[in-house]
Formats: structure tokens, C-alpha cells, sequence
């Protein structure tokens, strides 16, 4: 007995789709999550991976098939039907991307608003009702000029109550950090985990890119033009800081780390060092 | 109507035999040629730098070539790739030897001006090539040459770089003028546009992306010279220039780039497949019209290359949906080959076994290009390994593929004689397994934290560069067997015959290779290119169900 076409177009579309969301679920791909935006991303990173996987298995499987299937027998010298179109199938393989893109664009957007990529970082109006409250970010907020435009960058949702601000300053070959509340400039970047950083980015000479893998956050730090980027650690460790804009001769070693203290060893971190001189970045004028 | 030949096409002041690929030609089929095999030339120049950066990659230090060096070398490789092969090759190279066979013409609509547009690549790559010889340093910016890292490096070598760019985006617009005349203007009488092979249209949307983008780059590039000779502030922040404009600028060009580097495979794979498969192109119309979506959506996704730059939110959200979209059109070409190729009777031959590749191969890059348009996803990715793999599927996954499966296609019409299939398929076997080997690992190193164009980096990803590396060591292996495969059947070869492959586009209906002004007579009028397929009777397509199309019951 002849199993129904329609049968077995089902029953491989069905197992096609349970073998999509078992890898995209399954296999990991990605580095340890280390801030509150980056099990978002990672959500976002499964839908993808699971659509990806599907299509990307069915396409190579019909290929692999109809140039089995379908190959030209030795001394068969006749040609295929000579179908030249199908309007109905056209209509469902437009349709379909359309609703699959569709969806994916309108999932990704909810990520982004979720990571903050919405925020209007550049309407100074907003940030400063915001920032009144806390004196150490207001005094940072002062310190760039109201008018200043702030470019891109991702923000947070009320990143503004507490936030920890920092200035960023890169330059070949380095990222320089300075905390302007304690006074602090470091080589490295500090961060208590739990709380939200807001880090002010400018360049001194070429564009770089601030890149923490494990924060799946990355911005180009732009000479001319400040960029802003904010994150909520929330895992204690050393994560690197990796330049990703190609930015000379040592682009591969303009790397730092970001160290994610516990509260209370941040706090220490910033007694320690809060006396004006920094052990890590000895030389380095102060941004 | 006969296109009006040059006299010098008759007489005896043209080079004959070998001496005319050295000479100012104009024939469409002779500087055919000249693109192909001067941008084979390119390739090999190209890879021995992709070869330059998988050998430093080897091993986690910077210890194979100085840090400087690296960076030209990467450079070199970017530019060399894209605008004296990629571009020159599926373009000039396929476009003029086989536009005119297609639309029925003697030759392309300005024959001198096509002779022009070739004989600017060899001086502007050699230019490109000696500025690390001559000028003492060749550009280290990156193929992008983003300011202010193009305005603080070596000068000479960056605007050495700026001239060859312009001089090949010189050639590129006039070739585009000269397709979009061929193809509008000198279509024989009686030939309908909706009557042309796919190629055509393809060639015809490329063209239009030419003329409207390539300019953009050239004012641009003017404007960065400007920058570093006469030091003005267009894009240096410290003169109040802005750097980010240069991006949107450059993108507006680099972007549709990629489209007039995938759309003539697109072409170039529509051709092919029908012949081997011997079916009917699935879906023509849906085909054209894919064709000019792309060539539109193409022309507003550049800032998807800036989402980690200095753009708006709404901005970011605008190029991630037109950028996505894109998949719709592209997917309906694939959907289309698969089509085709379902019920076929495929020959498995080399140009159908790279075809299919190049299917597989492009699928794989769409799907990550589909990623990589969703900022949140990119955000973490963009300008990182993964997006080194994601382009590298495309265009040499995706192209490159394609460029390899029309040798092994229309090297019978060139030279009247048939490539060897055994060593066409002993270089299939290489550079497919030599591709995904080299660039599939890129992907994890990109998502799991090594930027893109550093010459050292986390010893964490040492072994998996090293599997790149072997892979791009098989694919250097892999040009051994094509260039003694080229090589020796060009004078040994099982001679082909007018029409090896029994087609029924108008190039096979003449001789191999084809006389001067293409046909003997009168030019054919093929109004059904792809009109393969057993006659009617065997099947009644009406009453054929989508169904049974993907079940192959019929």
C-alpha cells in the first residue's frame, strides 16, 4: 500500500520541526551570561536558531533528495515535465517568508525595546528629570554640556535611579576608566553586580568598539561624538573587554577585562583606590 | 537589425589568434575573456593574502608578519576580492561574453567604451598591488577605509587605494551604462523583454544598482582624499567633520555592492540549472519580479552595517525590517531552483554539483544575514568572526560557487572543448569540503568573542582557527586540479560540439567558440529560452496540485 504524499509531508514536516527546536534548545552556541540584557538576547538567539536550523535542514534536504532522486540515469537522454510555474506554490513560499520574517522582525524588536536599544538617549529633556535625583549621575550629566548630543548606544529603563556612571575613554590602544563620583581612573573596568553602569564613551584619536561577549553588548566609541551604553551585571567574574573596530596596528591587543564584584567587594575595591592614585593605570591622564 | 560594427572588426589592423587578449578588442566575447582571466589572475593574488592571514592565524600571537603588514595584507585581500574579481568576473566577465548572444545582438551597444571599462582593471590592480612596493606602505584601513583610521594611516598608500577605487568603479559604471543599453536597446526585432534568459534581467537590475550607487562611493572617496592631501574636515572629528557620515555614505554604496555581486550568480545559476536538469526555469515571472524587489529593497539597507555606530533608534529599527524583508524576494528565487530541479533528470556534473553548492552555501549565509538584520542580535555579532563566515557564504559560498559552476558550463563554448569531469569533481569535493571547513568554525568564534581583522587573539579559539586554516589550505589545494583542468583541455579536451549540453539559449546556437559578431547569418530568435521538458501529453499541467510536485508522483 502507497503511503499518502500528504501523510509523509507532514510527518517529515513535524519531525523536521521537533528536530529545529530540540538544537535550537540543545545546542549551545554562546558564552556565559553575564548581564540582565543577555538572557533576552539569548532567547532571541533560540528563536533564530530554531527557525535557521529548521529551514536551513529542509532546503539541504531537498536538494540532497532531488539530486538522488531525480539524477540522470545513464542512457536516458529524455527530458524532465515541463512545468513552468505554479502560481498557488509561489504564493505559499512568498507568504510564508513574509510571516516568518515578519514575526522574527516584530520578536526582535520587543528584545531590543527589553535591552533598552529604544530609549532616546539623545533627548536631553528626559535624562535630566531623571538624573536630578541621584547627585553623583547628575554631576555627570552636567559635566557634558546640555548642548551635547548623545549618539546610539543602548540604554536602560530606568538605568537613571542608581545607576553607576563611568567615562570612557578609548584611544589606540587602550580604554581608559574613570569613575567621576569617587575620582577614580582605572585600566580596567569595575563594576558591582546588581547594579545598573551607565558608561559615557568617547575616543580620543579612531573609532573603537567597547565589546563585553559575555554582556552581548557592544558600541563603537566614536571620536567627536559621544556614545552611551548601559548594563546590568549580574554575575561575579572577569569578562573580557575586546575593541571590535579595526583601529591599527594593535587593534587584535586593545583588550581589558570587566570585573563584576559582589557589593561588598566593590565597595572595598572603591576604598582602596577612591585616594586619587590607581595601581592598574599608573601614567594615564585622567579623562 | 544588425548592431553597427566598428570596420576594424573586418579588417586586418585587430591582433588575430592569441594576440587579440592583449589587444584593445572590441569584441563583446574577446574582452569577455580579458575580465576572466584577469580576474583569475586577481583570485590567485587574493588568495595567497587570505593565505597570508590564515597562516598569522595559526597561532594566537602576532608572529608570522609585522602588525602593519597584517593590516594591508587584509586590506589587499578585501579590495582585490571584491573589485577586481568578484565584480569584474560575474559582471564583465559573464556579462559581456554572454548579453548580446541573449539578446540576440553582434555585440554590446558601445563597443569602445567596453574596451575602456576592461582596460582600467589591470593598471588600477597593479596601482592597487605596487602601492606596498612603491608608495612604502599599501592602505591599512581596511577595505572599508573608515576615517579617522584612513586619515592617520601611511598616506600614500591610502590614496594610491582611493585612485585604483576609483578607477575600478570607473570601469563598473561604464560596463553598467553599456548593459542597460544592450539590453534595453539592441534586443533583436521580435524579442520581448519578459522573452529574455534570466540572465538578462539579472544583469539589468545589477546595472541599475551600478549607476545609482557606485557614484556615491566615488564622491565619497573624493572627499576622504581631499581629507588626507588637502586637510580639510569632512570626516575628521577634529576639524568638525563627522566620522559616522562617511559610514552611511560608504554603505550606501558597499551595501548594494553585495547585490551586484550575488545578483548576476543568481543569473548565472538560472541558466544553468534548467539545461542539466532539463526542465523549465519554475516560476519566470516571479523570477524578474524577485529581481527588481532585491534591486529596490538593495538600495535602502546600508545602515544595517551601523548598528553599533552612532544611529537613532528609529533608524536601526527601519534598516532591520527592510533588511529582513529581502529574504522574501531571495528566498523565491531558491524556492524557484528547487522547483526547477524537482522531477528533473539532473546530470550531476560539476557545473550542476557546484550550482547545488552554491544553494546550500547561499541558504546558510541568508539565514545568518537574516540574523545578523535584527540589531539586538547583531549588536553582540557586528564586526566580529561571525560576520566574516556570514560574508564569506555569500559571496564565495554564494559567487564564487557560481563563477566555478559556469566555467565548468560555458568553458565549451569558449574554446570548442569540454572540461574533464573527474578533476571538475576532485575540485568540487576540495573546495566544498575546503570552504565549510574554513569558514562554518567562524561563526562560534565570532558569537563567543574574536573580533573580525585582528592578527592575534584569546588562545581560547586557537584550535578552531586552526581547523579554518586547514580548510583554507584545501582550498588553495583545490586550484590545482582547475588550473591543470583549464589548462590542459584548452589543448587536449574532448571537443565539444556547437551545443554540448543540447540547450536552447541563442550562445549555443552558433559555433564553439563563436565567429566574430557571434552568428553566421541572422541572429536566432529564441523567444522561449528555457522550453525544455517532454511535450505535452505526458502530463496536463492544469491538472497538476502543488502537492504532488513536492512528491514527485507525477
Amino acid at each position: 500500500m502507497e503511503i499518502p504524499a500528504a501523510l509523509v509531508t507532514l510527518v517529515l514536516g513535524v519531525v523536521l520541526t521537533l528536530v529545529g527546536l530540540w538544537v535550537g534548545h540543545n545546542v549551545k552556541m554562546l558564552p556565559i551570561d553575564a548581564s540582565s540584557n543577555a538572557p533576552v538576547y539569548d532567547a532571541l538567539f533560540e528563536v533564530l536558531f530554531t527557525i535557521g536550523t529548521i529551514l536551513f535542514i529542509g532546503i539541504t534536504g531537498l536538494i540532497l533528495y532531488s539530486l538522488v532522486r531525480f539524477r540522470r540515469r545513464a542512457g536516458d537522454t529524455t527530458d524532465g515535465e515541463a512545468i513552468e510555474g505554479n502560481l498557488p506554490l509561489e504564493i505559499v513560499w512568498t507568504a510564508i517568508p513574509a510571516i516568518v520574517v515578519l514575526f522574527v522582525g516584530i520578536y526582535s524588536y520587543d528584545i531590543y525595546e527589553r535591552m533598552g536599544g529604544m530609549v532616546p538617549l539623545h533627548d536631553h529633556m528626559a535624562m535630566h528629570q531623571s538624573l536630578e535625583s541621584n547627585p553623583v549621575v547628575s554631576a555627570m550629566a552636567d559635566s557634558s554640556s546640555t548642548s551635547e548630543r548623545i549618539w546610539g548606544g543602548i540604554g536602560q529603563m530606568g538605568a537613571a535611579d542608581g545607576a553607576l556612571p563611568v567615562e570612557v575613554t578609548a584611544m589606540q590602544f587602550a580604554f581608559i576608566f574613570h569613575y567621576p563620583g569617587p575620582g577614580i581612573t582605572s585600566g580596567e573596568l569595575h563594576v558591582p553586580m546588581g547594579q545598573t553602569v551607565t558608561l559615557r564613551m568617547e575616543a580620543k584619536d579612531v573609532i573603537h568598539a567597547f565589546w563585553v561577549p559575555q554582556f552581548r553588548l557592544k558600541q563603537d566609541v566614536i571620536p567627536g561624538q559621544p556614545t552611551m551604553l548601559s548594563f546590568t551585571p549580574t554575575r561575579a567574574g572577569t569578562y573580557p573587554i575586546v575593541c571590535a573596530e579595526l583601529c591599527g596596528p594593535y587593534h587584535g591587543g586593545m583588550r581589558s577585562n570587566v570585573i563584576v564584584h559582589e557589593p561588598d567587594a566593590f565597595d572595598s575595591w572603591l576604598k582602596t583606590n577612591t585616594p586619587a592614585t590607581v595601581a592598574s593605570a599608573p601614567g594615564f591622564p585622567t579623562a | 537589425m544588425t548592431v553597427a560594427s566598428p570596420p576594424s572588426f573586418d579588417t586586418g589592423l585587430q591582433p588575430q589568434g592569441w594576440l587579440k587578449y592583449f589587444s584593445f578588442s572590441l569584441d563583446h566575447k574577446v574582452i569577455g575573456i580579458q575580465y576572466l582571466v584577469c580576474g583569475f589572475l586577481f583570485y590567485f593574488i587574493g588568495g595567497a593574502l587570505a593565505g597570508v592571514i590564515r597562516t598569522e592565524l595559526i597561532s594566537p600571537m602576532s608572529d608570522f608578519v609585522s602588525r602593519d603588514t597584517y593590516n594591508e595584507v587584509l586590506t589587499l585581500h578585501g579590495t582585490i576580492m571584491i573589485f577586481l574579481w568578484i565584480v569584474p568576473v560575474v559582471n564583465g566577465g559573464f556579462g559581456n561574453y554572454l548579453i548580446p548572444f541573449y539578446v540576440g545582438a553582434r555585440d554590446m551597444a558601445f563597443p569602445r567604451l567596453n574596451a575602456v571599462a576592461f582596460w582600467l582593471i589591470p593598471p588600477a590592480g597593479i596601482l592597487l598591488i605596487s602601492s606596498y612596493f612603491i608608495a612604502g606602505a599599501a592602505s591599512q584601513s581596511g577595505w572599508t577605509a573608515y576615517p579617522p583610521l584612513s586619515l592617520t594611516t601611511p598616506a600614500a598608500g591610502q590614496v594610491v587605494w582611493i585612485l585604483s577605487v576609483l578607477l575600478l568603479g570607473g570601469s563598473s559604471i561604464f560596463g553598467g551604462i553599456n548593459f542597460i543599453a544592450t539590453v534595453l536597446k539592441l534586443r533583436r526585432p521580435g524579442l520581448k523583454l519578459m522573452q529574455l534568459p534570466m540572465y538578462c534581467w539579472a544583469m539589468l537590475g545589477t546595472s541599475v544598482l551600478v549607476v545609482l550607487a557606485t557614484p556615491v562611493l566615488a564622491g565619497t572617496l573624493i572627499l576622504l582624499s581631499f581629507d588626507i592631501i588637502a586637510h580639510t574636515g569632512f570626516f575628521n572629528p577634529s576639524q568638525g567633520g563627522n566620522v559616522v557620515v562617511y559610514q552611511h555614505l560608504f554603505w550606501f554604496y558597499s551595501h548594494p555592492a553585495v547585490y551586484i555581486m550575488v545578483l548576476p550568480a543568481f543569473g548565472l545559476v538560472s541558466e544553468i540549472l534548467p539545461i542539466h536538469a532539463r526542465k523549465p526555469l519554475f516560476g519566470y515571472t516571479t523570477m524578474v519580479y524577485s529581481i527588481m524587489a532585491i534591486v529596490v529593497l538593495g538600495l535602502v539597507v546600508w545602515a544595517h552595517h551601523m548598528f553599533t555606530s552612532g544611529t537613532p533608534p528609529w533608524m536601526r529599527l527601519f534598516f532591520t525590517i527592510a533588511t529582513s524583508f529581502i529574504a522574501v524576494p531571495t528566498g523565491i528565487k531558491f524556492f524557484n531552483w528547487l522547483a526547477t530541479l524537482w522531477g528533473g533528470k539532473i546530470a550531476l556534473n560539476s557545473a550542476v554539483l557546484f550550482s547545488c553548492a552554491f544553494i546550500f552555501n547561499f541558504v546558510f549565509g541568508g539565514i545568518t544575514g537574516v540574523a545578523l538584520a535584527q540589531v539586538p542580535f547583531d549588536i553582540h555579532v557586528h564586526d566580529t568572526y561571525f560576520v566574516v563566515g556570514h560574508f564569506h557564504y555569500i559571496v564565495y559560498g554564494g559567487t564564487v560557487f557560481v563563477i566555478f559552476a559556469s566555467l565548468y558550463h560555458w568553458y565549451p563554448k569558449f574554446t570548442g572543448r569540454m572540461l574533464n569531469e573527474d578533476l571538475g569533481r576532485l575540485h568540487f569535493v576540495l573546495t566544498f569540503i575546503g570552504f565549510n571547513l574554513c569558514f562554518a568554525p567562524q561563526h562560534w568564534l565570532g558569537l563567543n568573542g574574536m573580533p573580525r581583522r585582528v592578527a592575534e587573539y584569546d588562545p581560547a579559539f586557537t584550535t578552531l582557527n586552526q581547523v579554518s586554516s586547514v580548510g583554507a589550505l584545501l582550498m588553495a589545494i583545490s586550484t590545482v586540479p582547475l588550473l591543470i583542468n583549464v589548462v590542459l583541455t584548452a589543448y587536449r579536451g574532448k571537443i565539444a560540439g556547437d551545443n554540448p549540453w543540447n540547450a536552447l539559449t541563442p550562445e549555443w546556437l552558433t559555433t564553439s567558440p563563436p565567429p566574430v559578431e557571434n552568428w553566421i547569418g541572422e541572429a536566432p530568435l529564441v523567444t522561449e529560452p528555457y522550453a525544455y521538458g517532454q511535450e505535452p501529453g505526458n502530463l496536463d499541467v492544469s491538472r497538476l496540485r502543488g502537492r504532488d510536485l513536492w512528491t514527485g508522483k507525477q
